[in-house]
């Protein structure tokens, strides 16, 4: 076993030192790098005094030892138990940061549909990688972003032409080793989705080992016209994990876009959900589950941003939370000008269990259109005490009640998840936790 | 089976009960009626355990034990069951599998096997017959948008599927037209036996039509003031609550 020494250099210098060894084969996506580096350096880490940090704190997390680029080593038997059964899927598994091509598993797909990693794409796809990269996840401001954008190397990357579908759904892992060291992880995800396309995707997050962890990811999706594309984010982390992630949706006319965000515990996760409606006719939709304990604390900031007529979204975001944990919803709807005959709905309920866990939850509309349907609502309560003596006067146990509530309360963010293994096994941890 | 010995009870401040006295045998059927507001829902409710009720004098004794030191499902688990007045929605509980959870969890309770699926369905499939259930309100979340009338056979329902030793219905005729009152009348009788114990609390003596007590009390400031037959539910259909109000203050 070797002995990693850790220079007592900040993350943020520690992480810049290693620019040097990012690959610089392709000039446009290295000159985007490099902006992003540029942008990083005087931007840092951002504090509680930024808004969008307000309830936040990434202090704690960047004042730790966490190594850049630390080598992995997780087994298969490993990782079985972070592994959703499925029959017919392509896998792909990336321990810190680096792809496993033995641990991952990829289906013959339909001629012209590419799925692989995001540094296989920039060698044999250079065209594709160049006309999307760092497009639309926006770096000027964002400095995880700006941070990931100038080092993160690897991810999925997937390509669906025009009219096809991907056959098997993508289930990827994003595995963070902290057998040896704390690991910084950085994913970087892009997804194509062509013309009349349809694609389903899982991003899932597991944390193996004592040590801390911390991952960046960003993943930016294409959804072109008319196509259909749905995306899950699976955390159902470590105590000791630290998730910070942007996803970055770019929606073109009469699509339809779905995305499912899941959090069970960790350390800390910030979600970021951003969806650009770019066009008009199209049906997207974002829901969010976070079941917290302990100690963790959970940020989803999301955004539908309407900049074209007659479009729709709708989000339901549901937390329980329990412990001393913490939770943070903000969820953001833009309708621009000519976004005429929107209609936006959001919903964020919460079930607060202790008196020790705290919720914060606002809404924040900006509508520059006159012709539209916007909607938000917001409530943090308790359990429902007629509903527990109800169960209580059938002869349930006062925390099978409990728990019956709880899933109950969960379910109606489930049931619009269409992948039927990923529905059952979410709804398998739901169970585990509460009984 | 049941015997209550000067039952006080209060909610928050208010006294309610104030020294009721009932005894009830297995195969009995009890009829509990009084004016709005005589503390009635306030008896069930302290029988099935509800929190919000303090007994502050007095003792329940059933089936040899001290009911009010069970909790509300240990009470279900020895037998008792309350048909609520105002049944509750839950949404994204099944009915099915709410029942399921509270038969095996009964089932555990009392050291018995769990029933599984084959033998939980063919349990549903005879309890609907009986009580005349159509399955396409089962399927859906336990009381969510059920009319009134809807609601109330799905108590009866849960009382026929759990086979309590003693039933406590609460205003069950409350909210009922005549077509529905009978068909809960009917799968209440259906479920009578000489083993268990019903009470029905009620205002009206239209539900004692179908359901005929052995005993009617009335229940009159916290106290049960008569006792008689079924044929004081009549007396008090025809004349009302006023001269039992005016007997007592004499």
């Amino acid at each position: 076993m070797s002995i990693q020494t850790i220079d007592k250099s900040s993350l943020a210098e520690r992480v810049i030192s290693t620019f040097d060894t990012v690959s610089k084969q392709n000039a446009v996506v290295t000159a985007v790098r490099l902006e992003a580096l540029t942008r990083f350096e005087t931007l840092g880490f951002p504090s509680i005094k930024n808004e969008e940090w307000k309830y936040t704190n990434l202090k704690p997390v960047v004042n730790q030892d966490f190594v850049p680029n630390a080598v992995g080593n997780i087994s298969a038997e490993q990782l079985q138990d972070s592994i959703i059964p499925t029959e017919k899927a392509s896998i792909l598994v990336f321990v810190n940061g680096a792809y496993q091509p033995a641990l991952s598993v990829l289906t013959q797909e339909a001629e012209g549909i590419v799925v692989t990693t995001f540094k296989e794409a920039l060698s044999k796809y250079p065209e594709i990688v160049e006309a999307h990269f760092a497009k639309y996840a926006d770096f000027q401001k964002d400095a995880l972003t700006a941070m990931n954008t100038a080092f993160a190397e690897d991810g999925v990357f997937a390509y669906v032409p025009d009219k096809k579908v991907l056959e098997a759904p993508v289930y990827v892992y994003f595995i963070s080793d902290s057998q040896q060291v704390a690991p910084l992880s950085q994913l970087r995800n892009l997804i194509v989705a062509g013309r009349s396309s349809q694609a389903k995707f899982v991003t899932a997050f597991h944390t193996i080992g004592e040590l801390h962890s911390f991952t960046n990811v960003v993943t930016e999706i294409v959804v072109g016209e008319n196509a259909s594309v749905e995306h899950y984010i699976l955390q159902n982390e470590a105590e000791q994990a630290y998730i910070v992630g942007t996803t970055q949706a770019q929606l073109a006319r009469d699509c339809h876009f779905t995305s499912h965000t899941v959090s069970l515990n960790g350390a800390l996760i910030r979600n970021n959900l951003n969806m650009v409606l770019a066009g008009s006719n199209i049906d997207a939709h974002m829901y969010g589950l976070y079941l917290l304990n302990g100690n963790c604390h959970v940020d989803n900031h999301t955004l539908a941003d309407h900049q074209q007529p007659n479009s729709f979204s709708n989000e339901l975001y549901k937390g329980i939370l329990d412990g001393k944990s913490t939770g943070v919803f903000n969820g953001k709807i833009y309708v621009k000008p000519d976004a005429q005959k929107t209609n936006a709905f959001q919903s964020n309920r919460n079930l607060v269990l202790s008196k020790d866990a705290a919720m914060n939850t606002k809404p924040q509309l900006e509508i520059f259109a006159d012709d539209v349907k916007c909607s938000h609502g917001a409530t943090v309560g308790q359990l429902d005490d007629e509903m527990l003596f109800y169960l209580r006067s059938r002869g349930i146990g006062f925390e099978s009640a409990r728990a019956l509530l709880m899933r109950a309360f969960a379910d109606d963010v489930l049931q619009n998840m269409t992948l039927e293994e990923v529905h059952t096994h979410v709804d398998r941890w739901i169970a585990d936790r509460f009984l | 089976m049941l015997t209550i010995n000067n039952l006080h009870a209060r909610v928050e401040e208010k006294e309610i009960l104030k020294g009721l006295n009932l005894e009830v045998k297995p195969g009995e059927i009890h009829a509990i009626m009084g004016p709005n507001g005589s503390g009635k829902s306030t008896l069930a409710s302290v029988l099935a355990g509800r929190e919000a009720y303090e007994v502050t004098d007095g003792s329940v004794n059933y089936l040899g034990e001290d009911l009010l030191e069970l909790s509300p499902e240990e009470r279900a688990q020895k037998g008792i069951f309350l048909a609520f007045q105002y049944p509750v929605e839950i949404p994204g509980v099944s009915t099915t599998n709410f029942l399921k959870t509270a038969i095996n969890e009964i089932r555990k309770a009392r050291g018995e096997e769990a029933l599984d699926a084959v033998n939980f369905l063919k349990l549903m499939k005879e309890k609907m017959k009986l009580v005349n259930i159509d399955d396409t309100l089962l399927k859906r979340a336990l009381n969510e948008g059920f009319s009134g009338g809807e609601k109330k056979r799905n108590e009866v329902f849960q009382m026929a599927m759990l086979e309590p030793k003693l039933a406590i219905l609460d205003e069950t005729d409350s909210g009922l037209d005549i077509d529905a009152l009978r068909i809960v009348a009917e799968g209440v009788n259906k479920l009578r036996s000489k083993d268990n114990a019903i009470i029905v609390v009620t205002h009206y003596q239209r539900l004692l039509d179908y359901i005929v007590p052995d005993f009617v009390h009335v229940l009159y400031k916290g106290k049960i003031v008569k006792s008689g037959t079924k044929e004081l539910a009549l007396e008090l259909e025809e004349k009302g609550y006023d001269w039992i109000k005016a007997e007592v203050t004499v």
